[in-house]
């Protein structure tokens, strides 16, 4: 789960990690308030969860508490594109209004999991404001990383390491050990895949500043932060996915025109892979999960037709266990209930199979049945071509 | 032979006494596993279908001489089922619970660390011995025995290859589902290594998916230790970057981790790399034809039985006793919401 600049970077203070004075405002005359009440020069940012922010025009510096209200009344309802947000761009519903400074120096610092060592890595390099893939990419040798294992937490090793390779020292690598260990703790105790600090500044006066922030959280550790959950911003997020959430379902959508329905994740992108190779294009990734229920199956096919690209679906369930004429009974029902007129490939596997086709065949309804994965693709690619 | 389980595995379920626990410990029972315990703290005493059920792992193992887990624990309390078994001295571990937090599995896998335990998943269907013995969740009627060894992070896209397979009369030495979670217990790597010293398995057919880097990390271990055949598949070549494709683990970030640079680093360590998901059976069945032809690779020397992690550097070891109180730390903060808790978890009867 993504959340705003502004909650991440409440969410950081209480930890204790040093942030810029300031706060959010939701219209023009906050934003003047604001900007009054911090005095002199502010930022005013857009808040949207896509990175890329300044260089699509969503940041604006000013001078006076009238010049913020006239960067917000731009900021606020602008559909802000930048590289990370669709060709449409986003829609800024918020700007963070912040304190302006004079910086010496940008730093980058960022927590992720590093799944080959099984332990989160602490990566900082001098290059702050740069994306840390463009850095990894042309100049490896700028990353210095740690490994921290949560049971020991940040030690003063790990943080001479980060500091010196950054060439920081005496009250500046004391100041930045304290930041550091502080993210460290929040990426920890919250749960995140993912804690960035980009860039981290120090400003002439030697303060250390998270300028900007982005926490990312493992979303099967939701459970126990239920505080996080009201952070949520479903406008952020795709109507379509949201509504699939809602019912347990795994839901991407894509630019195709074969809708797909399968159980399991690996077989869903295998389904999207062959479908592609029959010279089709998957519109999407569903997967109903193991059980593929009559209920599971009927919330998915009315996920599938509400995308109008959808011109032909194609239902791939291995169920083994799975009796398929329980299965084809279920489908039929979400047929008829939700009058879907698309052409339906069916491919299943299962105990009771012929039962479950024959079933299929004889209900009037616009199904195709096939044997194994290539034949079932190809008849949906061509049913969609044919739409 | 077979890998990590066979006639001699006797199974404790972790979980027994909930719906998905008692349907697929009977469906492994009527296989012919010897599901000789469950645990269900509180419940000890009680026979549940014909099943033993006692509070704790220490008293299946101590009772019922348990050796291998089959866990069926909700993921809040996952972490904390596998260092009971773990503690309880259970040297194969299946952990099948969907939706563990990522941090739970760092602390989990690093007092596993250098232990003589072995886990497989979590989020995973398990391993099956075709004609020995299931522990999982596996449909056992379409296995068939044999002498192919599976490896996929998948669940029904392993059902998916297992079928191609038996369809063509080719069986399965051992098939294991080693799970789709960013952090997991046992990598490919590792299971490459079992099959390449199983003398009864002749071939192996590893299925991978986006995201990570165990691929690349078995495609080099491949080039330099294994002499059996090797086919590969990677699902997911038509993935989006940056979106979780069902699996926690199964995401392209910072453009690492796709599926191109996966069969690339495969195709160049001399795995048998299908593009199409239909034609994994097809290839395992030409590998194994080619295999009658003299093996022009020597055979390196013999590896012995290593439980531990692999492990690209080495790594320093905790106390276990630290991490697994951390690991336990989800009990220390209530869970507002049972149903939420249980909620993030798919069915799992597939």
């Amino acid at each position: 789960m993504k959340i705003h600049e502004y909650q991440a970077k409440g969410i950081l203070a209480e930890f204790g990690v040093p942030v810029p004075r300031g706060r959010v405002a939701a219209t023009v005359r906050e934003a003047g308030a604001i900007a009054a009440e911090l005095g002199g020069t502010v930022v005013v940012k857009a808040q949207i969860h896509a990175g890329g922010r300044g260089k699509g025009g969503g940041v604006k510096l000013a001078a006076s508490p009238e010049e913020a209200e006239r960067a917000a009344a731009e900021i606020l309802g602008m559909m802000l594109k930048t590289h990370q947000t669709g060709p449409l761009g986003q829609r800024v519903q918020r700007v963070l209004v912040e304190e302006g400074m004079a910086i010496r120096q940008e730093l980058y610092l960022g927590i992720v999991l590093d799944r080959r060592m099984g332990l989160p890595v602490i990566m900082v390099s001098g290059a702050g404001g740069m994306e840390i893939e463009e850095v990894a990419r042309t100049r490896p040798g700028a990353i210095v990383k740690v490994h921290v294992d949560p049971a020991t937490g940040v030690r003063g090793f790990h943080i001479r390491k980060l500091a010196f390779g950054l060439g920081l020292a005496g009250e500046a690598q004391e100041a930045f050990g304290e930041f550091v260990a502080a993210l460290f703790r929040a990426f920890d105790a919250e749960d995140c895949s993912l804690a960035e600090i980009n860039p981290l500044v120090i400003t002439t006066e030697g303060r250390l500043l998270a300028l900007d922030a982005k926490l990312n959280f493992d979303d099967n550790a939701l459970f126990r932060h239920p505080e996080l959950l009201a952070l949520r911003d479903l406008d952020e997020e795709s109507p379509l996915e949201v509504e699939a959430l809602r019912y347990n379902l795994s839901y991407i959508k894509l630019d195709g025109s074969v809708g797909c329905m399968v159980n399991g994740a690996g077989l869903a992108m295998a389904t999207m892979d062959i479908i592609k190779q029959a010279g089709g294009e998957p519109a999407n990734f569903l997967d109903v999960g193991g059980g593929a229920s009559a209920e599971q199956i009927e919330n998915a096919f009315r996920i599938l037709i509400s995308d109008p690209h959808v011109k032909a679906v194609l239902i791939n369930i291995f169920g083994g266990i799975l009796r398929c004429d329980r299965l084809a009974e279920g489908v039929i029902k979400a047929v008829r209930t939700l009058d879907v007129r698309l052409p339906m490939v069916i491919r299943m596997e299962g105990t009771n199979v012929e039962l479950g086709q024959r079933m299929l065949a004889e209900s009037g309804l616009n199904f195709l049945a096939a044997r194994g994965m290539k034949d079932a693709a190809q008849k949906a690619v061509r049913a969609a071509q044919a739409a | 032979m077979s890998i990590l389980v066979d006639e001699n595995s006797r199974v404790v379920v972790q979980g027994l006494t909930g719906k998905e626990g008692t349907f697929h410990a009977l469906a492994c029972r009527e296989y012919g596993t010897k599901v000789v315990a469950g645990v269900t703290p509180g419940k000890g005493g009680i026979l549940h279908e014909g099943i033993p059920v006692l509070n704790t792992v220490a008293e299946a193992v101590a009772k019922e001489g348990a050796n291998a887990s089959l866990i069926f624990v909700p993921p809040a309390f996952a972490g904390e089922a596998i260092l009971e078994a773990a503690d309880a001295g259970i040297r194969v571990i299946v952990c099948v619970t969907e939706g563990i937090p990522a941090l739970d599995m760092v602390r989990v896998a690093r007092a596993l660390a250098g232990r003589e335990v072995r886990l497989i998943g979590p989020n995973c269907p398990g391993a099956i011995s075709p004609g020995k013995a299931k522990v999982g969740i596996m449909p056992a009627r379409i296995h068939l025995p044999g002498r192919v060894g599976v490896i996929s992070r998948s669940g029904t896209l392993t059902y998916e290859a297992v079928g191609q397979l038996t369809a063509r009369g080719i069986g399965q030495s051992t098939c294991v589902g080693i799970g789709g979670d960013p952090i997991i217990g046992t990598a490919f790597v590792e299971v490459l290594r079992l099959f390449q010293d199983d003398p009864e398995t002749d071939a192996v057919l590893m299925i991978g998916e986006i995201g990570g880097t165990a691929e690349e990390d078995a495609a080099a271990f491949v080039k330099a230790h294994v002499t059996k055949p090797v086919v590969g598949f990677i699902c997911g070549q038509t993935a989006p970057p940056g979106r979780r494709m069902g699996h926690a683990g199964a995401i392209i970030s910072g453009g690492t981790g796709t599926a191109a640079e996966k069969m690339a680093a495969m195709r160049a360590a001399g795995i048998a790399v299908v593009t199409s998901p239909a034609d994994m059976g097809a290839a395992i069945a030409r590998v194994l034809a080619a295999g009658a032809a003299p093996a022009t690779k020597a055979r390196p020397a013999p590896r012995p039985f290593s439980p531990k992690r692999q492990a690209t550097k080495p790594r320093p070891s905790v106390k276990a006793a630290e991490a697994a109180t951390r690991a336990g730390r989800s009990r220390g903060k209530p869970v507002r919401s049972a149903r939420k808790a249980a909620g993030t978890r798919r069915g799992k009867r597939r």
